[in-house]
């Protein structure tokens, strides 16, 4: 299905890209409707016949991964959900990889948001992640949802000296002081990771402005696309990894995948974007071939 | 009702992407709905996480009175709603402006200037500083010059106290090239962004609702 799938696919883009070329050769304007068409065709398609590629965790990616390997069975994990719906069809695959991989590894994990959204996010995370695949982990000693604060980094700058200080209770009113997670943390700086998946303001920048640097705390995050090549100048010093887009979360999945065979039939929306994410990436750079060779066609009719 | 949410959003997507055909009153529609739940959204989550959960809960629960102290410039700033003492909202402004400022200049210098200098500023051709030359692998040597160069000839490139010939010019040429290539490396990364949500709503449309993929 996948090999069929592959060549449907390239058959389609290609008589498409074949018709834009030689509308490009005869200097012809296309109607930009009959690109977005084909942009959805160009996507629709692998998606219809689940068309996904190898993948191979790089440095960077590999970096997070074996950070939460090699960390203590029992460390504390803080993953922080900096974003909202808009943004999860890209990140959300990250963050749910992150909490699998950190709870398969027995350590502890703190959920927390910086967005509003970041809450229910997180809840649902739980709900998806943790309540199916992890039935054996309990709330208040393996895993705990704080919720979300109002102030941004000014949240970070509180509890990065006092949690309690801003959180006084969980995202369902417990008394954090109940719950056995909460034992010998009074700060994030006992905290032996912090992981930050958005890609907007506040995001893994504050993290490691508010929190990582000034507590020598190591972080990693997981970021939308957009905002990666923004956060690469930090990494390694500042930032240990990143997962940069879809592309990332792919990565990340196949290492899981690879290392923890449980994890085979587990979603992998990551892994399942690249097919489509490839073979668009692929239309888009024919696009600007076709559009550099109708420009300079077009000017040489001028003259 | 999970089936009559699924339609819902499905409703809800279709109307938006149908924009792309030209604008309309499906589109609108959706437009208006998405405005006013998330107006709705964000005006309950607020109340209740600032004003309820950070100001009342902590003014009756622990008897934090300094809050009132923010409180009070908090509804100073809504004076600006009465325009003859308007002017007194500048006060609690002045200080979220200073406060922010006093804030960030610390901990931006200390991440985003002093580290990152103190990371621009390595050895080229060893793993560190004090190790042997060419003790680094071929992969960082190539980056540790690709990151040296770029940056000094990105700095020369906006330096315009001097006319850009000469040698000097070459590196300015070499400077907006890699400022090209880093702008194209985001495009590249933009592209990705955006195809992802795109891939996000089409998945939900041919698997979620439509039933056609698993």
């Amino acid at each position: 299905m996948n090999n069929l799938g592959l060549i449907i696919s390239f058959l389609v883009i290609g008589a498409g890209l074949l018709w834009f070329l030689l509308r490009a050769l005869q200097g012809k304007e296309v109607e930009r409707r009959i690109i977005f068409v084909f942009i959805g065709l160009a996507v629709s398609v692998p998606i219809l016949f689940s068309i996904t590629f190898a993948e191979k965790a790089s440095p960077i990616v590999k970096a997070v991964y074996d950070k939460i390997e090699n960390l203590p069975d029992g460390s504390r994990v803080l993953i922080s959900y900096d974003y909202g719906p808009s943004m999860a069809p890209e990140v959300e695959p990250m963050s749910n990889a992150f909490l699998r991989h950190s709870l398969a590894k027995g350590h502890k994990v703190y959920l927390m948001g910086l967005w509003a959204t970041g809450q229910s996010i997180a809840a649902t995370a739980i709900d998806s992640v943790v309540r199916r695949e992890f039935p054996e982990k309990v709330y208040g000693v393996d895993f705990v949802n704080l919720g979300y604060k109002a102030g941004n980094q000014g949240v970070l700058n509180v509890i990065i000296t006092d949690i309690r200080k801003m959180y006084l209770t969980d995202v369902g009113g417990i008394d954090l002081d109940s719950l056995p997670i909460m034992d010998g943390i009074k700060s994030l700086r006992n905290m032996n990771l912090l992981m930050s998946v958005g890609g907007g303001f506040p995001g893994i920048k504050e993290w490691i402005q508010f929190a990582g640097d000034p507590g020598h705390i190591p972080v990693a995050g997981g970021s939308a696309a957009v905002s990666a090549p923004l956060l690469y100048p930090y990494y390694p010093t500042q930032l240990l990894g990143l997962l940069g887009g879809i592309k990332g979360a792919a990565e990340y999945e196949a290492e899981l995948k690879r290392h923890y065979p449980q994890f085979a039939d587990t979603p992998q929306p990551g892994i399942k974007m690249m097919g489509p994410q490839t073979l668009a990436h692929l239309v888009i750079m024919a696009f600007i071939i076709i559009g550099n060779i109708s420009f300079f066609v077009a000017r040489r009719r001028r003259g | 009702m999970e089936i009559f949410g699924t339609w819902l959003a499905a409703f809800f997507t279709l109307g938006i992407i149908s924009f792309l055909y030209r604008d309309n009153a499906w589109y609108k529609l959706c437009e208006s709905i998405f405005v006013g739940i998330s107006a709705g959204y964000w005006f309950v989550t607020l109340f209740w996480d600032n004003i309820h959960g950070l100001f009342w809960e902590r003014i009756t629960e622990r008897h934090d009175y300094w809050l009132l102290i923010g409180a009070s410039l908090g509804l100073m700033m809504l004076l600006r709603l009465i325009p003859p003492i308007g002017w007194i909202s500048r006060w609690p402004l002045s200080f979220v402006v200073g406060a922010t400022a006093g804030l960030y200049i610390i901990n931006y210098f200390a991440s985003n200037v002093m580290v990152q200098v103190e990371n621009t500023l390595m050895p080229l051709f060893s793993a560190k500083f004090g190790d042997p030359l060419f003790s680094a692998s071929p992969y960082s040597i190539v980056g540790n010059i690709v990151v040296a160069a770029g940056t000094f000839t990105g700095l020369v490139y906006f330096f315009f106290s001097k006319e850009h010939k000469g040698a000097f010019g070459g590196m300015a040429k070499i400077g907006i090239w890699t400022i090209m290539i880093t702008f194209g490396a985001s495009f590249g990364y933009t592209v990705m962004s955006r195809m992802s949500l795109l891939i996000g709503r089409m998945d939900f449309i041919f698997g979620d609702w439509l039933g056609l993929i698993r």
